[in-house]
């Protein structure tokens, strides 16, 4: 499936540290975010901040979900729960890959693993599982 | 961590915003620390770019991600004064709520401080406190001082 308007715009928080989406193939969707001064989380080794990639993942995963053949379009989905393991720290002034696939759907819930990385998935700064809520509204609250 | 070995020389220990204003990412979210006495709540003062969903609109899950871990990391070095900041071995979030574009505090409770590792529960909320609209829960590694 190619990449469709959903997944192209990136929102507000994503712009913010730079993500943007990398490649698609089949289920898989994977996001870059490129090494920037402003997502370190200790100056001293200029390692980003574990914050940056729970961002990245709980991002790429949702999109993750958009790429389903069940997908309905303008409905919204809401993170249930997400769970990340840090393996090891990012190595500075490298980009962040963060590969996402939806590897179960329900009629209400979708699960989703995510993985973090610089060269090789097999090789992963930190991985993620989330549940996520489909079909939420998607209109302002009232 | 050279600002902390500097803050303790200064005798500031204990000045958790000076932490956090060394920390660029957190600085750039624009997280500040309210301490009353030996409580400390953290604020996430609400920006545009904060957000996930412009529609609804709600904050980003990665934003409240961040928060969440910041307020467990912040909680936990002002608890043990460690020497560097604690590594985050693994976190558990649990999205309550969608967040409102405005601001939002989060508090952070040391469940279990072994030698090495900690386990930290923490629970952020917008205008009322017994409404949280996210909770973690997460390891970390400690370096002792």
């Amino acid at each position: 499936m190619s990449l469709n308007d959903p997944i192209s715009m990136v929102p507000a928080f994503g712009e913010a540290i730079g993500m943007s989406v990398d490649s698609v193939d089949g289920s898989r969707l994977t996001v870059k975010v490129p090494y920037a001064e402003h997502l370190v989380g200790d100056p001293d080794t200029g390692v980003i901040h574990g914050g940056v990639i729970t961002a990245a993942l709980d991002n790429a995963s949702g999109w993750a979900i958009r790429l389903s053949e069940d997908w309905e379009e303008g409905k919204s989905m809401a993170t249930l729960d997400l769970r990340i393991d840090y393996m090891k720290p990012a190595t500075p002034h490298i980009d962040l890959l963060i590969t996402a696939e939806c590897f179960k759907e329900t009629k209400t819930i979708a699960f989703v693993r995510a993985t973090a990385y610089h060269d090789s998935p097999d090789d992963p700064v930190a991985t993620s599982i989330a549940a996520f809520m489909k079909g939420t509204p998607n209109e302002p609250r009232a | 961590m050279e600002i902390l070995k500097q803050l303790r020389e200064e005798g500031r220990a204990e000045d958790m915003q000076a932490l956090v204003d060394h920390i660029p990412y957190a600085k750039f979210m624009g997280i500040r620390v309210d301490r009353k006495g030996n409580e400390i709540t953290m604020v996430l003062p609400f920006k545009e770019m904060l957000i996930g969903n412009p529609v609804l609109p709600a904050l980003h899950g990665g934003a409240i991600g961040t928060f969440l871990e910041l307020t467990s990391v912040i909680q936990l070095m002002y608890n043990t004064q460690c020497e560097r900041l604690p590594k985050t071995v693994d976190i558990s979030i649990d999205y309550l709520r969608s967040g409102r574009p405005v601001e939002t505090y989060g508090r952070a409770f040391v469940t279990r401080q072994g030698r090495r590792v900690a386990n930290v529960r923490a629970e952020i909320w917008q205008e009322e406190i017994n409404k949280p609209i996210a909770a973690s829960h997460g390891h970390f590694l400690l370096t002792p001082v």
